[in-house]
């Protein structure tokens, strides 16, 4: 924030560029605290995946900005604006795919479509909605009765409905199948190119990957990463990954000069820290050369978001 | 207005799209009503069973979608999350609640009509005061909608079910709808006297016959109930 110090914080014009800031905000439960002191912010026009392990405080975050929560302290703006005191004049320009439920299981998709167009002042038509997201065959059938992918994408539908400037898609993906998955992807792209401001947060972390223009990573109720995909998986270059067609010799390799460690991933995989990656890929080859065996893989750095989660956490994802 | 037509609409829907919510609204109190008018037993002091009866089951209409419907209703709601989606619209609660009072009191109309129909068929015609019978019916509706608003945002969806259910059966039984409290043997009369639904029932006994009176002890007693919901509620009501 380029904000100068004699202005008080408070009194300071948002910038107009950010549709989310998030200040040193804190929430606690019971005393225990579940964000902790996080900070952010989110561009306009940006596509932004918060990630962590369950219990990280994804969710309290996401509906403290929604305004459902109220922050213990902190600041917090959303489109400029304070989510909890101000609610009435956000929610016309938010959209919020909530992680799950949300729907009278007993409504039809067109009647939940045409219910919260009546909300909001300038709708788009439930019909376009329908045949954006696939459901136009199932618009008469209950809720209850509609596959686990197919309530996801009734549930993104309704977060459309108000044309909103801000989009909040909690596990949008979570339940459905690989081919309702690439169309939901191919809609959020769209979205953003349509110049959309998207938080998601989610399970899957191709799905970050492919999306995302920022990714932060969350622990604790604190940020611990905060970068663009490939920055994050490019960002460890002391970790080398080596395949070969047979298994190698472990103190062989940790006898390389450049390496520091060595730890055998099975199925002739291995995973080599260094200091000097340059060196190592020189000894490395050479090794392999002069005792005739060939690596059919040699990777610098993290090959996924999984395992930079993994290493930043020390946890899967998934439950 | 547009919103709250169509949120009015929708909880209308869904109200009728209930099995469970059509028997007990619209399928059990005129039941009631003929069984108990063709069994013909008037208790001591009505000329005819229908005099005791008609109220007795306009005052169960009310119990039965604000109790039980609205209660049930809401409550499953609140466990799928609804309540709170709703939350981040522009919607709002006040629209909301304002929503479903209103799909409350259009099921009454239809009730009332079903029931004084069936009180024509066995003998019963208007008398009294249809203005006060009117004012008492929304007293009433205040009461037991707030009740059943306050188990929905209180209790558990299934608790809500069984406590919701659970009421309604010891309103019939002690509450003045099926039997007269004062009939009901010593400790039980006091009980059933101190009742919402003893107070409604009989507010509106008061108000239908051929001289009608302000039923001011009753509506004071539905007050009373009501507002003691009300501040149990504001303590414990959650939206999800």
């Amino acid at each position: 924030m380029t904000v100068p110090n004699t202005v008080p914080t408070a009194l300071a014009p948002e910038p107009v560029d950010h549709a989310i800031v998030v200040e040193n905000l804190v929430k606690r439960y019971s005393g225990r605290p579940v964000v902790d002191g996080l900070s952010f912010t989110i561009r306009r026009g940006e596509l932004f995946a918060l990630l962590g392990p369950n219990g990280a405080g994804k969710t309290t975050t996401i509906e403290i900005l929604e305004g459902y929560r109220r922050p213990d302290s902190g600041t917090v703006r959303v489109l400029g604006l304070d989510p909890w005191h101000n609610s009435d004049a956000l929610r016309p320009r938010i959209g919020v795919m909530l992680q799950s439920g949300g729907i009278y299981p007993a409504a039809t998709p067109r009647e939940m479509l045409q219910l919260f167009a009546s909300f909001y002042p300038d709708p788009q038509d439930p019909q376009e909605l329908l045949h954006l997201v696939g459901l136009e065959e199932v618009s008469h059938i209950r809720y209850r009765y509609l596959s686990g992918g197919q309530q996801r994408r009734l549930a993104l539908a309704l977060a459309l409905v108000g044309k909103p400037e801000l989009l909040f898609l909690d596990e949008p993906t979570t339940g459905m199948d690989p081919q309702a998955r690439r169309l939901t992807w191919s809609l959020i792209e769209d979205l953003k190119r349509r110049g959309i401001t998207i938080l998601l947060t989610t399970h899957f972390l191709e799905e970050a990957e492919r999306l995302a223009d920022r990714v932060a990573i969350i622990d604790h109720g604190h940020l611990i990463a905060l970068a663009t995909p490939r920055e994050l998986m490019q960002y460890e270059a002391e970790h080398v990954t080596v395949t070969a067609i047979r298994d190698l010799d472990v103190t062989a390799l940790a006898r390389l000069p450049s390496v520091q460690a060595v730890r055998a991933l099975g199925d002739g995989r291995y995973a080599l820290e260094t200091g000097r990656p340059m060196e190592l890929l020189v000894e490395l080859t050479r090794w392999a050369y002069e005792h005739g065996i060939l690596l059919t893989e040699i990777r610098v750095g993290y090959q996924s978001l999984e395992e930079v989660f993994l290493r930043l956490t020390g946890n899967e994802i998934r439950e | 207005m547009r919103a709250l037509i169509a949120q009015t609409s929708m909880e209308l829907r869904l109200t009728l799209r209930s099995g469970e919510g059509l028997l007990v609204t619209l399928v059990i109190p005129p039941a009631l009503l003929v069984f108990f008018a063709a069994l013909g037993i008037a208790p001591s002091g009505y000329d005819r069973p229908i005099d005791f009866l008609l109220p007795s089951m306009l005052a169960l209409a009310v119990m039965s979608i604000g109790l039980v419907s609205l209660g049930i209703r809401t409550a499953y709601e609140r466990h799928y999350g609804v309540l709170k989606r709703l939350g981040a619209t522009p919607l709002g609660r006040g629209r909301l609640l304002g929503a479903k009072i209103l799909a409350v009191l259009a099921i009454e109309v239809v009730q009332a009509l079903i029931l004084v129909l069936v009180g024509v068929s066995f003998g019963w015609r208007p008398s009294g005061s249809i203005v006060l019978a009117f004012l008492t019916m929304l007293v009433g509706t205040a009461t037991f909608a707030s009740l059943g608003l306050f188990i929905a945002g209180t209790f558990r969806a299934e608790t809500t079910l069984a406590l919701a259910n659970g009421l309604y059966l010891l309103l019939i039984l002690l509450g003045g709808i099926a039997w007269p409290v004062e009939r009901l043997p010593g400790p039980l009369a006091i009980i059933g006297l101190a009742l919402p639904s003893n107070a409604l029932a009989s507010a509106l006994r008061q108000t239908l016959t051929p001289s009608p009176g302000w039923p001011i002890t009753q509506l004071g007693a539905l007050l009373l109930w009501t507002l003691l919901i009300l501040a149990l509620a504001r303590r414990t009501f959650r939206w999800e």
